[in-house]
């Protein structure tokens, strides 16, 4: 992001905020994290309507989800399935009865006028999940995970921003409207100080490995199956009384978890340090900018008039049946973890650097394409994360996939290339150059292993240097560092410094 | 906080029921809004009283309703009534839009919404 690109109403909601530190030395932060995922179900909750992503405008749509008069839902059973391994696997209690409720409201994202959720009657509840973040495990307590269905697309027409304010009007396409959704709900999250916004982001990467574990669902929040709305109060330092909360929607990365976590921790302490009063709102999060807008005023939206959706049947789940789909869960991810890091033989220090990195699924796939433990960590870890961490993106998010990086990993113990070169590679491989054996190629990359080439260029430098030959053949072996340099500077980094040192010493006898 | 009691308040056959709260005009004027219907000053305390009629006539479902008896949701006693997740062909986007007021590149179109974030 340049700064170039901030209008000046950003600037000044920038100049505005707080430091970090300070407002982190008066006031403790209080986090609740309201996750959306998207079931991975071939068909809609409540109608046989298919969920593909990106498909043509209403080309998914059905009597149901149009609201047409008389039609009538009826709840996949496959999405409650699903509901419930989630439930299971954040350690919640499921519900052996529960029902649907109606959501009332007027915007036209759904044509029934509510959507159907569960209010009162979450299917599962009471949970928690133990989130790492950097050496420690903090556990975040679940309160609820509530089946319910997705809304349509709106895009407002008119307005200068694209939201709902100047529109003039809406375009709506229903193929989202139905799509299975579960909400998972945290109870607040104290005591974070100023690891809150490290703790959400953490919290929210976390949920998303289980989540796709599970295979419930694809989890990409770049294409909204998974959408976070990060809640967040100031209360001064020591107060056990919570402050007025806000409710920032639109976090559309891991990323902007954390920026809007600490954004809202600096714009509220700025406000109460100046003796204003937070208002009770939803706020949107500007990923341009890294800041949060104020959206409506919850007091009244909120008021739903929620009552049982007379038109579905209660759901309830015999203890048999909740049995069955907890014996059938996979191997949940940090339980793979230990299994992983007893077979790849990592320390501790090197598992869970791995882990906060997000890294091991992309080692186990690496591996899994050939390459041996150690060197797929240390791809990962060391010249990867560093790509990653310049593009200010995830591991996962970078243009390499594990069996490419398996490649070049094959590549290097062959000998084909060194280690310089196999950094080239990767290099080309992120910059959409092709598969490795194709950069390599494109870019002339290949170790110079032409025994004739190097021992000409070997020749050379010795008759350049004439001293070294004296100094290696007196004891002095270090000095063919200089033979060796000479060699990869004529060969242009191409040669392979072991075989040039072998080859020299050959050569001097 | 709003003083004004939220619609589940002046709901009558909650568990427990007995006795509602009046429908004041305050209450009236709040539903109005949610319903988004235009509710002229001088008719809020005609409905309010209209409206009180109505629930205390409700609320006589909650003289018979002892503590222990569940509110019904459903006037059949099924549970677990599940579909298969198998996508089955629905509408076309020609008979979807067919029945749209308007439409504009394939997609319905709605008045502005009410001057509220969504």
């Amino acid at each position: 992001m340049t700064t170039a690109e901030l209008t000046p109403a950003e600037w000044a909601a920038l100049d505005d905020v707080a430091d970090f530190d300070e407002a982190i030395a008066a006031f403790d932060p209080v986090l609740g994290l309201e996750v959306h995922v998207e079931l991975g179900t071939a068909t809609k909750m409540f109608c046989s309507c298919a969920t593909t992503f990106g498909a043509e405008p209403n080309t998914q749509v059905c009597p149901v989800c149009l609201a047409l008069p008389g039609a009538m839902p009826v709840v996949n059973g496959t999405a409650v399935e699903y509901a419930i391994r989630i439930g299971l696997a954040l350690n919640c209690s499921i519900a052996p009865w529960c029902r649907f409720a109606r959501k009332n409201y007027f915007y036209p994202d759904m044509p029934k006028n509510f959507q159907t959720s569960q209010y009162d009657e979450p299917i599962a509840f009471d949970g928690y999940l133990d989130v790492p973040v950097g050496d420690e495990i903090v556990r975040v307590e679940i309160e609820r995970a509530h089946m319910e269905e997705d809304t349509g697309k709106s895009t407002h027409i008119g307005g200068a921003t694209g939201r709902i304010h100047g529109a003039e009007f809406s375009l709506l396409d229903y193929n989202r409207a139905g799509v299975p959704l579960v909400e998972i709900v945290s109870k607040p999250i104290v005591g974070t100080k100023a690891s809150a916004p490290e703790v959400a982001r953490a919290y929210v990467a976390t949920l998303q490995d289980l989540v796709r574990s599970l295979g419930v669902s694809d989890v990409r929040m770049d294409q909204g199956s998974m959408r976070c709305d990060v809640n967040l109060s100031l209360t001064p330092a020591g107060n056990p009384v919570f402050g007025t909360r806000t409710e920032t929607k639109n976090v559309n990365s891991l990323r902007s978890v954390e920026r809007a976590a600490r954004f809202e921790i600096c714009r509220q302490a700025s406000v109460l340090t100046a003796g204003g009063e937070i208002r009770q709102e939803t706020r949107h999060f500007d990923e341009l900018a890294g800041t949060t807008a104020s959206g409506r005023v919850k007091e009244t939206a909120e008021d739903y008039r929620y009552f049982p959706e007379p038109d579905l049947v209660p759901v309830a789940p015999s203890a048999q049946w909740v049995e069955q789909i907890r014996a059938a869960l996979p191997e949940l991810p940090w339980v793979r973890r230990e299994r992983l890091q007893r077979d790849w033989g990592f320390t501790d220090l090197e598992m869970r650097d791995l882990t906060n990195a997000r890294g091991v699924e992309l080692v186990a796939q690496t591996v899994a394409a050939g390459a041996g433990a150690g060197d797929a960590r240390s791809w990962w870890m060391s010249y990867l994360a560093q790509q990653a961490n310049s593009a200010g993106v995830e591991l996962s998010e970078l243009a390499i996939t594990p069996a490419q990086v398996a490649a070049v990993i094959g590549l290097v113990s062959s000998g084909s290339l060194t280690a310089a070169l196999a950094r080239k590679v990767v290099d080309g491989v992120l910059a959409g150059e092709g598969e490795p054996a194709e950069v390599v190629e494109k870019r002339g990359l290949a170790v110079v292993s032409d025994d004739s080439a190097l021992q000409a260029a070997i020749d050379e430098a010795l008759a350049a240097q004439p001293d070294v030959a004296d100094k290696i053949r007196s004891g002095k072996v270090q000095a063919i560092g200089a033979i060796v340099g000479a060699v990869m500077k004529a060969t242009r980094g191409q040669a392979d410094a072991a075989k040039v040192r072998e080859l020299t010493l050959k050569t001097i006898g | 906080m709003s003083a004004v009691p939220s619609t589940e308040q002046v709901e009558p056959t909650g568990p427990g029921g007995t006795e509602h709260p009046t429908v004041s005009r305050e209450d009236v004027a709040h539903l109005a809004h949610l319903a988004r219907l235009a509710v002229a000053d001088e008719e809020l305390d005609r409905y309010a009283e209209q409206l009180d009629v109505i629930l205390h006539s409700v609320a006589a479902v909650a003289a018979v309703a002892a503590d222990d008896i569940e509110p019904t949701s459903h006037a059949v006693p099924l549970i677990n009534v599940y579909r298969e997740d198998v996508v089955r062909p629905g509408l076309t986007p020609e008979e979807a839009l067919a029945m749209a007021p308007a439409a504009d590149a394939g997609r319905f179109r709605v008045p502005q919404i009410l001057g509220e974030e969504q």
